[in-house]
């Protein structure tokens, strides 16, 4: 690992110090970047993709970014990187880790079913949806399963491999236990485990992304 | 030759130092705006110069620019800064009267040095036309130059910068890459040919390429400077007009692909493209062309809509001034993107 300090250094010097670190770097390093402003990330970001470097970001705070960027070419991870606006981004609670999980980010599935239409149609989204879900480079923290969506963890359900898919990536899988009573499921849960509504409302309430589908 | 102090002089200054267009532009919308009908161009267009209509046909343009240093020498840095504050006069097709200097300067420094900034600026203001006619002098720890110019202008000749036609050929009487160059200058790693090539397109006044296009059937013109062509151009086409670019005719610093390969990237590039980079639509552009149409200009040259069957002759004119220079697209019919570069 290869660690830079650039806060107080203005663009291009970041760009250009990090490019010479990675110039003979062999296939695996990484080289850890720590800027404080947030176009300096938004530069690296567009070496690291120019170089076919894989990226990150995380934001400790309004003046310190820590960027790694690695020689591995594949599986990179692309951040999402906005505007010079988005300075305020560094107080979400938004932060990859190394596996690929982005913290604060949660997916709520309420249904079986998604988007409103036929109902056969609406399932079979859902089936994609979730296996879609699967193959992202960046995954939500936790899968939040309730009402209608309680029986896509359970036997019988065609998502559970891919729920157990989710679970090995290191993804939580909540399913309401209130819905599993209700559903007369409670035996049949496959994967993951059960939680209340005090949980499902922390996790809603401190998010900084919610996904719905 | 003077001595000099390049150390404390030269500090990613030029039209790289200006705030970014986002920012600017939420402080600006908040400000109350007193209706005046003879301000006939003022803050709510996205111009930088004010005209004043005073009789039915005289109006002042009032402009003013400064910056911190770009290059090393002082005397050359006096030329750009002078030669970019009087742009403004030119790229709405006045003509200049007088000037007043801006000066930020370290009591401590050689006085010398502030000697030839002063020097350089002047007689791009004589150049003009202009007369030097005195200017404001704060004790600071870094150097910044700049001037105030009045000029003047008939109210109907006014060339604003969003009166495209449909059908219009754009015209740029300059090469882009200038801060490019200055910035790979600043990290050591420019050549000197490079470099020459830079001052000498920066140092240029526009007031020969604004007499040319004032001949011709001109809609719309503005000065490129610090939020790059792409920038000016989305503001040149308003809400109405979609530009069509050909990156192949877009004149630049030979020299800037290889430097923005080499990453030699500002912030404020990067602030242009978060401003418009939505509104623009790239088919088969390098990452190096990308880089040269955010780059932000000090000094730029102008940026011309003009009436299509004329282009042609105004560029043979303008070739005549020795700096690159092309018709690099056309404006169409408002589209989804503000300008598409292919």
């Amino acid at each position: 690992m290869i660690r830079l300090d650039e806060r107080g250094k203005e663009c291009p010097i970041p760009i250009i110090e990090a490019k010479k670190a990675l110039e003979n770097a062999p296939v695996g390093e990484i080289c850890e970047v720590i800027v404080d402003n947030e176009i300096a990330v938004q530069n690296l970001k567009k070496m690291a993709d120019h170089k076919g470097y894989s990226f990150g970001v995380q934001r400790k705070s309004a003046q310190e970014m820590i960027v790694r960027i690695s020689v591995s070419g594949e599986g990179s991870q692309t951040v999402q990187v906005d505007s010079e606006d988005a300075v305020s981004y560094a107080d979400c609670k938004v932060s990859m880790t190394e596996d690929g999980i982005r913290k604060g980010m949660i997916a709520v599935i309420s249904s079986g079913t998604m988007g409103t239409g036929d109902e056969k149609l609406g399932k079979t989204l859902m089936k994609g949806f979730i296996y879609a879900l699967t193959q992202q480079d960046i995954m939500p923290e936790t899968v939040l399963l309730y009402n209608g969506g309680a029986f896509l963890s359970c036997q019988g359900s065609d998502s559970v491999q891919d729920l157990k898919t989710l679970e090995e990536k290191g993804v939580k899988i909540l399913t309401c236990g209130t819905c599993l009573n209700y559903y007369e499921l409670s035996e049949k849960l496959e994967v993951g485990t059960v939680t209340n509504l005090y949980e499902i409302a922390e996790k809603e309430t401190a998010a900084s992304i919610i996904i719905r589908p | 030759m003077i001595k000099q102090e390049p150390v404390v002089f030269c500090k990613g200054g030029g039209c790289t130092a200006k705030l970014g267009p986002s920012v600017l532009a939420r402080v600006l919308d908040k400000l109350q705006k007193k209706r005046d009908p003879n301000l006939l161009i003022g803050y709510d267009s996205s111009d930088d110069a004010a005209v004043y209509r005073l009789t039915r046909d005289l109006a002042v343009v009032q402009t003013l620019d400064f910056f911190p240093p770009m290059v090393e020498d002082p005397y050359t840095f006096g030329q750009i800064a002078a030669a970019n504050a009087l742009s403004d006069i030119y790229a709405m097709g006045g003509d200049v009267k007088t000037a007043l200097n801006i000066v930020c300067f370290p009591e401590s420094m050689d006085m010398n040095i502030l000697g030839a900034i002063l020097q350089g600026g002047n007689e791009k203001v004589q150049e003009a036309g202009g007369t030097l006619a005195g200017g404001h002098s704060i004790n600071d720890e870094s150097i910044k130059y700049g001037l105030s110019v009045f000029g003047t202008i008939h109210p109907d000749h006014i060339l604003a910068n969003n009166t495209c036609h449909v059908g219009d050929a754009l015209l740029l009487t300059k090469p882009l890459g200038v801060g490019i160059v200055c910035t790979a200058q600043h990290v050591g790693g420019a050549s000197a040919q490079a470099v020459d090539s830079a001052i000498q397109s920066m140092s240029m006044i526009n007031k020969y390429a604004s007499e040319i296009v004032r001949k011709y059937r001109t809609h719309a013109c503005t000065d490129v400077t610090g939020f790059g062509f792409l920038v000016h151009l989305c503001e040149m086409m308003d809400e109405r007009f979609t530009a069509v670019i050909d990156k192949d005719k877009i004149p630049y610093i030979q020299e800037c692909k290889d430097y923005a390969e080499e990453f030699y990237l500002t912030a404020a590039a990067q602030r242009n493209r978060n401003h418009v980079g939505g509104k623009v639509q790239f088919v088969d552009t390098s990452f190096a062309m990308e880089e040269i149409l955010f780059d932000p200009q000090t000094s730029g040259g102008l940026l011309v809509s003009m009436d299509a069957e004329d282009a042609g002759k105004a560029f043979e004119e303008l070739k005549t001034l020795g700096l690159s220079c092309n018709i690099v697209g056309t404006v169409e019919k408002g589209q989804e993107k503000k300008v598409i570069v292919r």
